[in-house]
């Protein structure tokens, strides 16, 4: 009887799990929502275009729309003015959703230490990959699409549980603006206090 | 045309001082750049003055110095308008101080509705306030920042404006 069953079906069925399945198509398919706002952008576009082709990661079809993406490459600085925006667009993407944080800007700010300059995009909301270097190149934003890829079939399920999980914020704690007098006092560098200040 | 700047400028300066005999103008020349230093009380109808008669018919900047710390600084923000003729080609550089606590000087929008934005940044990164603007808000920055970020007692890395954001963790977004 088995082999009769195995002579007629032969290699067509296998078994596996829903989760392993369902994983498995979301992560050959990843739709990217390109947040380009700097030279990153660049290397974003650099990456999707014929010499480095993203489409051989199944993940080329780039959609200016929120709505129609599940994986956010944020790719440069985010201004404080700008991270509302981010914010907005990353709830108005359909479950479930991955995101990028490509760059140094991105990840920490990067050279932009000022006050307008958001210092790292995971202090404000959830980060799947980093990718460091100014800019990246587009082999590296590859390999985290690879990378992944494989987080996604290693742990992905079928109806999103695992994001459930991840109920904290997961960047670092809130810059304490004190604490860069403190460095500076233990590094024996005086912080001279400024000598007018009308409006604070 | 050829103009000749050593008369073009000295001439705007005859001009200018016989129209205002009752403007504390104070003229200097740097780098073949005609320069003057007016009390802000009088800036606008400075400014006027040199439109009509001066014939300085654009306004291509205006912008401002904070000198807190600065050596031989007396006053705390100057003011600085560069004034343009397009016809003759001639520029001027008009400059006003301000000090605390009154940061306030008419608007130039009467003037040259140009100075629209430069007001707007002008107050947006020093505080300065332009009396009698038809749209004064700010430019670059959000309405909530409470700050003005290029004066030089502002730090660098801001008072914590960059932080100030909800956090959205995975499982709520």
């Amino acid at each position: 009887m088995a082999s009769e069953v195995k002579k007629q079906l032969g290699d067509n069925i296998f078994l596996t799990t829903l989760d392993a399945a369902a994983s498995w198509a979301r992560s050959n398919s990843l739709w990217p929502m390109p947040f380009a706002t700097a030279c990153c952008g660049i290397e974003l576009m650099s990456t999707a275009a014929s010499r480095h082709d993203l489409s051989r990661f199944g993940s080329e079809v780039m959609r200016f729309s929120p709505r129609q993406c599940d994986l956010m490459i944020v790719a440069g600085r985010v201004a404080m003015k700008m991270l509302p925006v981010l914010q907005r667009i990353w709830l108005q993407m359909p479950e479930p959703k991955w995101c990028i944080s490509m760059g140094a800007c991105a990840c920490s700010g990067g050279v932009f230490d000022t006050y307008a300059v958001v210092q790292g995009i995971d202090r404000f909301m959830p980060v799947d990959v980093y990718i460091p270097g100014c800019p990246p190149r587009p082999e590296q934003l590859i390999k985290a699409i690879v990378d992944l890829q494989e987080m996604i079939k290693a742990g992905g399920t079928y109806d999103a549980r695992e994001f459930a999980l991840r109920d904290t914020a997961e960047g670092p704690a809130r810059f304490d603006e004190d604490e860069l007098i403190r460095i500076r006092e233990r590094n024996g560098l005086k912080l001279e206090s400024p000598k007018y200040d009308p409006v604070h | 045309m050829t103009l000749d700047n050593s008369t073009v400028g000295s001439d705007v300066q005859a001009r200018l001082q016989a129209s205002l005999p009752d403007v504390a103008q104070t003229w200097s020349t740097f780098q073949g750049q005609e320069r003057v230093v007016v009390p802000a009380s009088q800036i606008l109808q400075f400014l006027k003055v040199c439109r009509d008669v001066a014939g300085f018919d654009q306004l291509t900047d205006l912008t401002c110095v904070d000198l807190l710390e600065m050596q031989g600084a007396v006053d705390r923000f100057e003011l600085v308008y560069c004034l343009l003729s397009v016809d003759a080609g001639t520029r001027l550089i008009v400059k006003t101080y301000l000090n605390e606590p009154n940061l306030t000087v008419p608007t130039a929008t009467q003037v040259w509705f140009g100075a629209d934005w430069l007001e707007r940044e002008v107050y947006d990164m020093f505080g300065i306030v332009f009396e009698g603007h038809p749209n004064f808000k700010r430019l670059l920055l959000p309405d909530e920042f409470v700050s003005f970020p290029l004066r030089k007692d502002y730090p660098q890395q801001g008072r914590g404006e960059r932080h100030n954001f909800p956090i959205i963790t995975r499982s709520k977004s």
